[in-house]
């Protein structure tokens, strides 16, 4: 009789103490899971899982409903969420995910930004016009747009013979891999910050990619007004069609996000910006592949082949093998 | 009545998530300290591996020195920069990649990373979200530094633009930074808590000992009991002590010397509490000592 008793009043303080042990129990499987691998559950586990958190669910939902106990409360909910975002955060495996990476996501992420990789090539070609015809004019123009450092034996100064030099010689201070290396975080760094600077309305990542244009221009003057226009182009290109359009989609991937920003269209401009970042993040890390193979031809390739015709021939073949990769209809996608 | 109930002040911090099953998870948005709080840990751990993994490397290529071989060092030199280059802008996203979506700062601050929509958080929003530190934390950091050859007007003026981003969650209600809004993400508190003891069943023994009246017990409402809550789990005599003589006072309590502070409060929740809970379960509920329950009628 008095177990019935108990068993009709109702009261938190059992409810409590029935359910427990469960909420114990996911606690430590969760525990486990969290920690390392889903691996370290076994079957039972696995299927125990998803029951015990939609029993702690409405227990929360129960606790919320009578008891005034806020710790009580503030446990549950945090078990629950714990155990959500474990149930329904679905993660294929690492593999698996590289897969249709390199098979639908990068090359589908890069066609979406091929509007703003046009614009992006259009402002680093003014950006190199425009600098070509300062340099052209006027070689002082020369140390205003390229600092320094990056200048090196190369300057309106330097001699035909001097020029040619640094186009064959790698200059032996640098060890190949260290300056590869560089080479590839530096312009790495480069590009995310491209990125980055997106956000403010894809302002700065246009200045960014003028620049670089103006960059290339003012090389381009310098080394053509000395008759080594051909020699410059073979030693520019062979990594460059690599690394500088991978520097383009970078800029893209900026560009897209300010003109999502500023120009949401039928989206909410939260929900706009989220899509792009998203878009633009999948072409990033295609983006820092392509600057690994880049930086390798950069810092091998083109110091170890000096031969200008070979040096053209591989930076054909690297254009042609990224615009097939990227913007050939796959027969798939008709499909879908 | 209820908008002036301190019981409701966090709900602003409170956002919707609702479960598949239909139950409201109601996610509290992480503070701007936690946030800081959690980025400098981050921040300092960063720069300690930086250093611990240097003077490995150095030593490392100090030993080959030593052997009269130069492509150690280039090798050490290959290991050096890889690894600081992975370091900057990986560490963030190789850890919210993970099952826990937190980095180890912000797992100490009980924080963690979610898809704003309630989905899954995947790989493309972390690494959109954590790439946008580069103008928020790293641009800021090289103005600070001077820069080359940037003088000190436009230091300050890109200081300023900077400070912008640093301090965008500031300025909006859900405390995105750049990053969380092109990711689709917000942080929020979810801390691993331990389930605290039953404070209603802890008293049950000495319970016996105190008899309260229905009067006794509508002295206060639900908030007080919360306020009461806090004051037992966090064991201060010295605040027992206080809150038991306003609770004597208010209700007219017959007390004795030697009656302990902790018995007659704790006493007094499990009572007030199983009451206000009876009256929960009848859908009357008493928000604090000012509800009469007759006003909102």
């Amino acid at each position: 009789m008095e177990s019935l008793a108990n068993q009709a009043v109702f009261s938190s303080s059992t409810f409590r103490a029935e359910r427990e042990a469960d909420w114990a129990r996911l606690e430590e499987l969760l525990h486990r899971a969290e920690g390392g691998s889903v691996k370290r559950l076994s079957d039972e586990d696995l299927l125990e899982l998803p029951i015990l958190y939609r029993s702690a669910l409405s227990a929360l939902s129960v606790a919320r409903a009578t008891s005034l106990d806020m710790a009580l409360i503030a446990y549950l909910e945090g078990l629950c969420t714990r155990a959500y975002f474990f149930v329904y955060g679905v993660r294929t495996s690492f593999g698996q995910r590289a897969m249709s990476f390199f098979a639908e996501d990068w090359p589908t992420a890069i066609r979406t930004l091929w509007r703003e990789t046009l614009i992006a090539i259009a402002l680093m070609l003014a950006g190199t016009l425009a600098a070509y015809l300062l340099v052209s004019n006027d070689p002082n123009w020369f140390s205003a747009i390229i600092p320094a450092e990056l200048a090196g034996d190369r300057g309106p100064d330097a001699t035909t013979e001097a020029l040619r030099a640094t186009l064959y010689d790698d200059g032996g201070e640098s060890p190949l891999g260290v300056f590869a290396t560089y080479l590839f975080t530096h312009n790495s760094q480069v590009s995310i910050f491209a990125f980055a600077l997106g956000f403010a309305f894809g302002v700065p990542t246009a200045l960014l990619m003028v620049y670089n244009g103006a960059i290339l221009g003012a090389m381009i003057a310098l080394f053509t007004g000395n008759g080594l226009g051909f020699e410059l182009g073979g030693w520019l290109l062979i990594h460059g069609s690599t690394e500088l359009f991978a520097i383009t989609l970078a800029g893209a991937a900026g560009l897209h996000i300010g003109t999502k920003v500023m120009f949401p269209g039928m989206e909410t401009r939260l929900a706009a910006a989220r899509n792009a970042g998203r878009t633009a993040a999948t072409a990033m890390i295609g983006v820092i592949l392509m600057l690994v193979f880049a930086g390798l031809l950069e810092g091998f390739g083109r110091q170890l082949i000096t031969d200008d015709w070979t040096r053209y021939a591989i930076a054909a073949l690297m254009i042609t093998v990224w615009c097939t990769y990227f913007y050939i209809p796959r027969l798939g996608n008709g499909q879908r | 009545m209820a908008s002036a109930s301190p019981v409701y002040s966090t709900l602003h911090e409170e956002r919707t998530l609702i479960t598949p099953e239909g139950v409201d998870l109601r996610l509290k948005l992480a503070t701007a300290g936690q946030r800081a709080g959690a980025f400098l840990l981050d921040f300092m751990l960063l720069i300690v591996i930086l250093v611990i993994f240097s003077i490995v490397v150095v030593s490392a290529g100090l030993g080959t020195l030593g052997a009269g071989s130069v492509d150690g060092i280039e090798i050490v030199a290959v290991i050096w920069l890889l690894g600081f280059f992975l370091l900057r802008n990986f560490y963030f996203i190789a850890f919210e990649i993970g099952r826990r979506s937190a980095t180890l700062g912000k797992r100490i601050m009980g924080l963690r990373v979610v898809a704003r929509d309630g989905g899954r958080l995947t790989a493309d929003a972390v690494i959109a979200r954590n790439m946008m530190r580069e103008i928020e934390v790293f641009l800021p950091l090289s103005f600070l530094s001077g820069g080359e050859g940037v003088d000190g007007a436009i230091a300050l003026i890109g200081l300023v633009w900077a400070g912008i981003f640093l301090f965008f969650p500031l300025f909006n209600k859900d405390r995105l930074r750049a990053g969380d809004i092109i990711a689709g993400t917000w942080v929020v508190h979810a801390p691993r808590r331990k389930l605290a003891i039953d404070l209603a069943s802890e008293s049950g023994e000495g319970a016996s000992a105190f008899t309260f009246t229905d009067e006794q017990l509508d002295a206060y409402g639900e908030y007080e009991l919360q306020t009461l809550e806090n004051v037992l789990r966090s064991g201060n005599a010295e605040t027992e002590e206080n809150v038991a003589a306003t609770i004597r006072g208010k209700i007219g309590w017959d007390w004795s010397e030697a009656e302990d502070d902790r018995a007659f409060l704790s006493a007094y929740y499990a009572a007030l509490s199983t009451r206000l809970e009876r009256r929960m379960l009848f859908g009357n509920r008493r928000l604090d000592k000012f509800d009469t329950g007759e006003e909102q009628g």
